[in-house]
C-alpha cells in the first residue's frame, strides 16, 4: 500500500521566535502555557486556511490618513514590502491587517488611559492585499513611542502591528514592525524577547529613499517572510527496500 | 538561500482597532448544510482568572468534510456561502460563543514528519483554532472536538496528546439557555469549551 504523505510547512528556526513564557514582559507569566507543546505534524487541516477576496477589501483602507475629514497630525509615511515565503516566492493577494497608535502614543481603545490627545482624524487601522508579485503599500503616520506598566519608567518604542494569513492555517503571522535608530530598542522586552539577534533586527524597518515622496511622505521598507514549504516527500512504499549505494572504498 | 520567518510579537491589548472588522461569529448562514453547534466558553489565566483581551480564530470544513481552499483535493462539495473561518474576541468575563455546523470527516495524510500507521485514515471532526491575547508572545494553536463522536478514538491527532489531557480538547455538551432554544426551534447543540493557558486542567496546545 501506498502511504499519502505531502508537504507540511516548516517548521520555524530555532532560536528565531519568541518563547511563551518571556518574564521580563509580565504579561506573559500568567498567561503562557507550562505544558510542552504536542508536535502536531501537518494535516489538510494546517496546510488549508482562510483567504479573504478582493470583495472583503475596502480598496481606500490602505490609506489611514484618508479616513476622515481632515488629515490627522504627525508624520506622513509610506510603509512598503514584501510578502515572501522563506525560499523567497512570493505570497500574492494575501490579507495584511494593520493597527498603531496616532502621533502621540495614544490608541483608539477604551482601554487606553495614556494622557496623550486623540486625534479626530486618526483611527490607526488600515487593510489590503497584497499584490500578484506580494507587495503591499499603506500610507499612514508615524506612530509615537508610549509608556505602559510593565516596569518602572517602560515605554514601548514606536511600532505598527501586522496580522497576516498566508495560504495555510500554519502560515499565520502577528507581529510588529518597529522604526529604525528608535533609542527605546533594546529597553523593550517585547522587541526583545526573542534570543536571535539578526531575527529581532528583521523586525526593523528600513528607512526607504526610493518610495520616499518629494515634499509629503518618508518611505520606510518592511518585508514581511512566512513559513515556506517543505520539500515534497516522495511517496513511501513499505514494500520496497530503497536502494542504498555504498559510499567511497 | 531562505531567509528564516519573520518573528512573531503579541497582539498585545488594543489589537480590536485592526481586528474587529472581521469579527465574525456566526460561521454558517442559512443555507449552510450540516448540525448546528453553539460553542461557548472562557479563556481562563494560570490564577483562573478571565482573559478580556483575548481573540480566537477558528478554520474548519464544511459538513462534508471539505476545506474551502484549493488543496484540499477530495470530491466533497464546497458550499460557496461557507468560508469556514470565524474570529471571536472574549469580553470582559473572558467568555466568547459562535455558532457554526458540525464539520465533516476530513482527510488525515500527514505530512513527512508524521509517524504512525494511521495516515490513511480520515480525521475526527475538529475545528483549529488560534489563540491570541495581550501577554502571548506569539499564538496557541489547539483543537475542538466533539463529544460522542466514536471516531475520537482513532483520530490520528487526538492519539498523539496522552489521554489524561484528551479531554481538553473534546467539547462538553450543556443543555441550551432557553431563549437560543426557542429562537432556534431546538435544533441547536450547545456545547461548551474552555480555554485554560496556564495550571490545572490547563489545554492542550500544539507546536504547529
Amino acid at each position: 500500500m501506498t502511504m499519502t504523505k505531502f508537504a507540511g510547512y516548516r517548521r520555524y528556526a530555532p532560536g528565531t521566535q519568541p518563547l511563551h513564557l518571556h518574564p521580563l514582559y509580565v504579561s506573559s507569566i500568567k498567561r503562557a502555557p507550562t505544558m510542552p507543546l504536542v508536535h502536531l505534524p501537518h494535516t489538510i487541516s494546517e496546510i488549508t486556511g482562510p483567504s479573504f477576496g478582493p470583495d472583503t477589501i475596502d480598496i481606500e483602507a490602505c490609506d489611514l490618513t484618508n479616513q476622515h475629514s481632515g488629515e490627522p497630525l504627525g508624520e506622513r509615511i509610506i510603509v512598503s514590502g514584501r510578502v515572501l515565503d522563506e525560499d523567497g516566492r512570493s505570497i500574492p493577494h494575501t490579507l495584511i491587517e494593520i493597527w498603531q497608535a496616532n502621533a502621540a502614543g495614544r490608541y483608539v481603545h477604551k482601554e487606553d488611559q495614556h494622557n496623550a490627545p486623540l486625534d479626530p482624524n486618526f483611527t490607526g487601522c488600515g487593510h489590503m492585499l497584497t499584490d500578484a508579485g506580494g507587495r503591499y503599500r499603506f500610507v499612514t503616520i508615524r506612530p509615537g513611542a508610549y509608556p505602559w506598566r510593565n516596569h518602572h519608567n517602560a515605554w514601548r518604542p514606536a511600532h505598527i502591528h501586522f496580522s497576516l494569513f498566508g495560504p495555510a492555517f500554519a502560515t499565520r503571522l502577528v507581529t510588529q514592525m518597529y522604526f529604525p535608530s528608535d533609542p527605546l530598542l533594546p529597553a523593550d522586552p517585547i522587541f526583545n524577547c526573542t534570543a536571535d539577534e539578526s531575527a529581532r533586527q528583521r523586525l526593523i524597518s528600513l528607512f526607504d529613499w526610493e518610495n520616499t515622496i518629494p515634499e509629503h511622505a518618508l518611505g520606510f521598507r518592511f518585508d514581511v517572510i512566512l513559513s515556506g514549504r517543505e520539500a515534497t516527500p516522495m511517496e513511501t512504499h513499505p514494500h520496497k527496500v530503497p536502494q542504498v549505494q555504498s559510499v567511497g572504498p | 538561500m531562505s531567509v528564516p520567518a519573520t518573528t512573531w510579537q503579541t497582539v498585545g491589548p488594543f489589537f480590536s482597532i485592526g481586528l474587529e472588522r472581521l469579527y465574525c461569529d456566526t460561521l454558517a448562514g442559512p443555507g449552510v448544510h450540516g448540525e448546528r453547534v453553539e460553542i461557548s466558553g472562557r479563556m481562563l489565566d494560570g490564577d483562573g482568572r478571565p482573559v478580556p483581551d483575548g481573540i480566537i480564530e477558528i478554520w474548519q470544513a464544511n459538513s462534508y468534510g471539505k476545506y474551502a481552499h484549493p488543496e484540499d483535493k477530495t470530491d466533497h462539495l464546497v458550499e460557496p456561502d461557507f468560508s469556514g473561518y470565524g474570529r471571536i474576541p472574549t469580553d470582559a468575563e473572558g467568555h466568547f460563543r459562535f455558532t457554526t455546523v458540525k464539520p465533516g470527516r476530513a482527510a488525515a495524510p500527514v505530512s513527512s514528519d508524521g509517524q504512525g500507521g494511521a495516515e490513511n485514515r480520515l480525521q475526527a471532526p475538529h475545528l483549529a483554532v488560534s489563540v491570541f491575547c495581550r501577554g502571548l508572545l506569539l499564538r496557541l494553536v489547539t483543537r475542538i472536538y466533539f463529544p460522542d463522536e466514536s471516531s475520537n478514538s482513532e483520530d490520528y491527532v487526538l492519539n498523539l496528546v496522552e489521554p489524561s489531557r484528551r479531554g481538553t480538547l473534546i467539547a462538553k455538551k450543556i443543555s441550551a439557555p432557553d431563549n437560543m432554544a426557542q429562537s432556534d426551534g431546538g435544533g441547536l447543540t450547545s456545547l461548551e469549551w474552555n480555554i485554560i493557558l496556564q495550571g490545572s486542567g490547563e489545554t492542550v496546545f500544539f507546536d504547529c
